[in-house]
């Protein structure tokens, strides 16, 4: 229903300005393997791969005067379902004007400065295409929506209004190994905020050069994109609810070349509007999260990126005072560091790449070292490991431990 | 503002006296003919990277460039990538300021997304070729002192020969270049390491007249040592279209107009 509306919309769009697009359309696209095995142990599943796929993808990409249609979609087979599926990766119409522009349809949007650390990119993510090591691309989702750019001499704006929710994409349960705080109860529901114009996210963001720094401020009202479990009776659960609470979030980021290289620094206030005051031991309470990277060239062609993350949970007494006993007790601060190192060689045909996240409050990390190699202009191939691990089974990167993955990555470009 | 006046009491200078230039101010002059002509210039830029086997990569881009002030001062640079596939549609922008770090940004079309990268290495290379950022966009004139080696013919044009050496240690030792007395452009230069070994040669292979600009629209760099080579062409040069200042935005990075990179 949803993509008939879309389409709907994309047609009248486009027709009732009495324009037609198709003039010199470009096609281009690849061609890809991806393939990722347990380096640990099986999938809960028993199966030994987390990913095993080929997959074709297609961009269409025409303009005409002020208008730019674009479509790009997926074909593939998944060897682990023993199925084929299509998919719809972008597909919208720009309008271009020499102040504005407008863009309608599923489009990728990212914003904010973090390395993999998300602030004020409040757009949907798949989570599980990161840990299972495929292109970083597909870590990102599409939003169904309108972005309408302003651009008056004093401030740039972008403001996105999402009619449809489109919650993140975690890792199944079927292929990778997950802390679940109540396993027994298999009986779950999950609920989307529906449809309708009260629910209807929008995001903004305000830019501009202010002393050197790449400027930008935020605003998101909406829903958190990783769901929050609620049982029938928390004493007894039968039946556990899975919804999205409400969220308002209010954000800044910096960016300036400085000291030798380039300083990030980001933060965002996350205002639960279900549980503002911590009493609801099952929506998170509101937060505030900030970060501050530095990026700086070592050598030729040799990157190093540090970074710091932080969150602090308010309201913390109340969440104490309310948690449920048994479920693991949430730190009020939690702190994150991450290092990247990229090395070019060849010619920058060789890429070797190191990125790892460390979890300073939670004891655990993520360590995905990859090398990537350019045999031609047109094809490439890249192998990497997802390692995970930690001190504790119930933390983010800790509960993964038997994820552990080696993946394959090749691609044929056209 | 200092550097500006000091320019400006140069060229005064040169003016009143009519003395013979100083190899600093040949080098100055052919840095303007370069890397400076017209207020703007756009280029479809092809470059073929080769390798001592005779194996070869392609590079394509457009390349647009606009001069805030005087030459050797502020300069802007949008550059939109045709190929290799991989790289298909990613812009890249630079705000180059002589005498502090350029400048960089970045857009990922895949994921939509706008970044600043890292670019205090002048001397790193320019998408994998023998060309350096240096040698793409140009070297600050303060960072070297010159001298005039002597002057003679280099494929039936005069030239005057110069010696730069940079004041700090950096990539190369020195680097002698001929300078074509007539149009000021270098038609050859050559990079000695600390061991006096020549290890890297520009050629410019041929040069034409654009808008009645003398311009070098193909040129070859060698490194001697790996044996690599990079032939860079420039097709469809034009100078002074208008470039806007506000196309070197993140707005146009991500939307470049078509107009303006094909």
């Amino acid at each position: 229903m949803k993509k008939i509306i879309i389409a709907a919309a994309l047609a009248v769009f486009v027709f009732s300005e009495g324009r037609a697009l198709a003039e010199d359309p470009a096609l281009h696209g690849f061609i890809q393997a991806n393939y990722s095995a347990d380096m640990d142990t099986a999938n809960p599943d028993g199966k030994r791969y987390k990913r095993l796929e080929e997959r074709v993808q297609l961009r269409l990409d025409s303009s005409k005067a002020s208008y730019r249609l674009f479509l790009k979609g997926d074909l593939l087979y998944d060897h682990l379902d023993d199925a084929a599926d299509a998919k719809a990766r972008e597909a919208f119409v720009d309008r271009t004007s020499e102040n504005w522009d407008l863009r309608l349809g599923r489009q990728v949007i990212t914003w904010g400065v973090g390395d993999l650390v998300f602030i004020n990119d409040v757009f949907p993510k798949d989570y599980e295409a990161f840990f299972a090591g495929r292109p970083m691309e597909y870590l990102k989702k599409g939003v169904d929506g309108v972005k309408v750019g302003l651009y008056p001499e004093a401030v740039s704006i972008e403001a996105v209004v999402m009619p449809f929710f489109e919650p993140n994409n975690l890792p199944s349960s079927s292929r990778f190994w997950l802390y679940d705080p109540m396993p027994g109860v298999t009986n779950r529901v999950a609920e989307e905020p529906v449809s309708k114009p009260a629910n209807t996210e929008v995001a903004i963001r305000a830019y501009r050069d202010v002393a050197g720094f790449d400027t930008s401020v935020y605003f998101y009202k909406g829903w958190y994109r990783t769901p929050s479990m609620r049982p029938d009776d928390p004493a007894a659960p039968s039946r556990i609810t899975l919804f999205y609470p409400e969220l308002y979030t209010y954000g800044l980021s910096l960016q300036k070349s400085a000291f030798n290289g380039v300083i990030s620094m980001e933060a965002g206030y996350y205002d639960s509007q279900d549980d503002r005051n911590g009493r609801d031991p099952f929506v998170p309470n509101s937060q505030v999260k900030a970060l501050a990277g530095y990026q700086r060239q070592l050598m030729d062609d040799l990157t190093a990126g540090v970074q710091y993350y932080g969150e602090y949970m308010r309201q913390y007494g109340a969440y104490e005072a309310a948690r449920i006993q048994g479920f693991p007790k949430e730190p009020q601060y939690r702190q994150v560091a991450s290092l990247r190192l990229t090395q070019l060689l060849l010619h920058q045909n060789m890429r070797l790449s190191w990125f790892s996240f460390y979890g300073i409050t939670d004891r655990d990390y993520l360590l995905n070292p990859e090398a990537r190699y350019n045999l031609t202009d047109d094809l490439w191939a890249a192998v990497g490991l997802m390692v995970f691990g930690g001190r504790s089974d119930t933390t983010q990167f800790g509960s993964q431990d038997k994820n552990d993955n080696a993946y394959l990555q090749a691609r044929y470009e056209f | 503002m200092r550097r500006t006046l000091l320019i400006t009491l140069t060229f005064v200078f040169i003016a009143c006296t009519a003395r013979a230039a100083t190899p600093e101010e040949i080098m100055r002059e052919s840095q303007g003919a370069f890397l400076y002509q017209g207020r703007d210039f756009k280029a479809r830029v092809v470059m073929r990277l080769i390798g001592a086997g005779g194996g070869e990569r392609v590079r394509e881009l457009t390349m647009l460039r606009k001069n805030s002030g005087k030459t050797g001062g502020d300069q802007k640079y949008f550059i939109y990538f045709y190929q290799p596939a991989d790289v298909k549609d990613m812009t890249f922008m630079v705000y180059k300021y002589p005498g502090k770090d350029d400048d960089r940004w970045l857009f990922v079309p895949a994921l939509n997304m706008v970044r600043r990268i890292a670019a205090q290495d002048k001397n790193s290379s320019f998408v994998g070729s023998d060309f350096t950022y240096e040698d793409v966009s140009g070297r600050d004139i303060e960072d070297d002192t010159y001298a005039l080696v002597k002057e003679e013919k280099l494929n039936a044009s005069d030239c005057y020969v110069i010696k730069s050496m940079p004041k700090a240690a950096g990539d190369y030792a020195y680097k002698v270049s001929w300078i074509d007395k007539t149009n000021h452009l270098p038609l050859k230069e050559e990079y000695y390491d600390r061991q006096n070994e020549l290890y890297r040669v520009f050629i410019a292979d041929e040069i034409k007249a654009v808008s009645g600009i003398p311009t070098i629209v193909k040129r070859t760099m060698k490194n001697l040592a790996s044996g690599h080579r990079t032939e860079t062409e420039f097709k469809k040069v034009e100078y002074n279209t208008g470039i806007e200042d506000s196309l070197f935005s993140e707005r146009f990075l991500k939307m470049p107009p078509k107009n303006r990179i094909e």
